[in-house]
């Protein structure tokens, strides 16, 4: 039996008992940005294979709600820090070896794109819209000539993005159950799920929509193959490893990750897009809310868990 | 020159004079501490043995908290000692994530801090506070690249480990045991 007792200084609430310094802002921002990525790497995707009409709320209409998820998503991030005066010097320093300096960086790239992109389809989904100066409409004409050239790094990009959200804790070796290089594709599949609702949630073509319950079935069962292929993989792996995913199996994450997570996060709103596809009536709000929401507590649950897995010595 | 320190778990007594020292002498706010005293008690009646620990930031050779810090605040000074600059850093709580010790905590003043090895008194020939205070004079502080120190002298004499070495991070902290 081995116990560890801290005889002086360290028994105290503000540093113990474990250091819990990223709370909501953080697993939110990895939503939003995961979110962000999935939409713009559909439209960019399908945009490269020449789709843009058929999928039109894709391509066009989801795409405009990206700039504001990658704001917002910044914006949380700011909030996140402590020293907030300080915080233009992300952005004075490159240090490739920090997630979370180029995250910032990713971030600061991929929002212009985004805004550029949806600024370019607003005369078509409002024939009333006007830019008002010449150059901008110009600058309007270009892009919608060249549209081609800015799908193909938007897409490259967007898969960037889409893994950073999972790198972000990766990188961690501190965090044993974070320290997976199997989070970034988790993260980057999950996120792409996440897109693929949103879309699901704004689209009225019906043709379009099951081409994208198609494509959300499938992402559900790489995630459902990721989990349990990360599961597998800690429970291979050392005693700090084998902690660390016993907090899921068994441990108090397990009822919040089972329920929210596996259950309604994914089954559930898979089994009902299957029912959808073979000619049940559901409204296709439930799946989408769904994937939704297991989304945002996937995130919460294991940044949260993260933080209290640690190297035993 | 490489800084480390070794402190000898057979002769401290836990009694946490080290943490009052470094409080007193970096101005640490009430409610955290730079260094903390940990026992660890192995075994059942009657057959126990315990290990006292006095822990800080480990100044690792290979820190993960510098390579993970976007903004270069946390970085190595003269003989390897980690330091965080405090207007360089935006307290974005990587390297409190990043480090294995748990060595490191956010300010009040929104900066993150931790040990400094007390850089300030090492530069003018002086040993760290927590070293000088100890009353049973169990920590040993200097130069590992000098044959001719004190460390390097009962490290080459005495069974030693350093804390999770398995983490990759290269401690320069070494427990005499
Ligand atoms: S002990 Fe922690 S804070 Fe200190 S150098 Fe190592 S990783 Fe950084
Ligand atoms: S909290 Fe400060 S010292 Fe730590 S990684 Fe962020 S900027 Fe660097």
């Amino acid at each position: 039996m081995k116990e560890e007792l801290f005889v002086s200084g360290r028994n105290i609430p503000n540093i113990d008992p474990y250091l819990n310094i990223w709370h909501w802002q953080i697993p939110s921002y990895l939503f939003l940005g995961g979110l962000a990525a999935g939409i713009l790497f559909f439209a960019g995707i399908f945009t490269i294979m020449g789709k843009e009409n058929k999928m039109a709320t894709t391509v066009k209409i989801a795409p405009m709600f990206t700039p504001f998820a990658l704001m917002l998503g910044l914006f949380l991030l700011f909030l996140d820090l402590k020293h907030k005066m300080w915080f233009w010097q992300l952005y004075t320093t490159i240090r490739l070896e920090s997630p979370m300096g180029w995250g910032a960086w990713v971030l600061m790239i991929m929002t212009p794109i985004s805004i550029i992109w949806s600024a370019s389809y607003l005369t078509e989904i409002f024939p009333n819209w006007d830019w008002k100066f010449k150059f901008l409409k110009t600058f309007e004409a270009w892009i919608i000539k060249n549209r081609i050239l800015i799908a193909w790094p938007m897409t490259i990009y967007a898969v960037i993005l889409g893994i950073y959200t999972g790198i972000l804790l990766s990188a961690f070796n501190a965090r044993p159950l974070w320290n997976t290089s199997i989070l970034g594709p988790l993260f980057l599949v999950s996120g792409m799920s996440t897109g693929a609702a949103v879309i699901l949630l704004l689209s009225k073509d019906h043709k379009e929509r099951k081409i994208m319950s198609r494509i959300d079935i499938l992402l559900i069962i790489i995630e459902l193959f990721f989990i349990t292929h990360l599961f597998m993989g800690f429970k291979a792996g050392s005693e700090a490893q084998i902690n660390a995913v016993n907090l899921f199996l068994g441990g108090s994450f397990t009822a919040p990750f089972f329920t929210f997570v596996v259950i309604l996060g994914l089954l559930l709103p898979a089994l009902l897009e299957v029912l959808e596809l073979r000619g049940f009536k559901v409204p296709v709000v439930i799946p989408a809310i769904l994937i939704l929401a297991g989304g945002l507590i996937f995130r919460f649950l294991i940044v949260e868990a993260g933080q209290i897995t640690r190297y035993l010595y | 020159m490489r800084y480390a320190m070794a402190l000898d778990t057979r002769k401290c007594v836990g009694c946490s004079d080290c943490v009052v020292a470094c409080q007193t002498e970096n101005n640490v706010p009430l409610g955290f501490c730079r260094d903390w005293v940990k026992e660890v008690v192995d075994g059942t009646y009657p057959n126990v043995s315990i290990e006292l620990r006095s822990e800080r930031c480990n100044h690792c050779a290979n820190s993960p908290c510098v390579r993970c810090c976007p903004t270069g605040a946390s970085h190595f000074e003269e003989g390897g000692i980690v330091l965080v600059e405090h207007n360089k850093c935006i307290g974005c709580g990587a390297c409190i994530e990043s480090c294995p010790y748990e060595a490191r905590y956010s300010h009040p003043d929104g900066y993150v801090d931790k040990c400094t090895f007390c850089i300030h008194r090492v530069r003018e020939g002086l040993d760290p506070a927590c070293a000088s205070v100890c009353p049973t004079k169990c920590i040993y502080f200097g130069d590992i690249d000098d044959p001719n120190s004190r460390i390097v002298n009962i490290l080459k004499n005495r069974k030693f480990k350093s804390l999770a070495p398995e983490a990759g991070t290269k401690p320069q902290i070494f427990y005499l045991l």
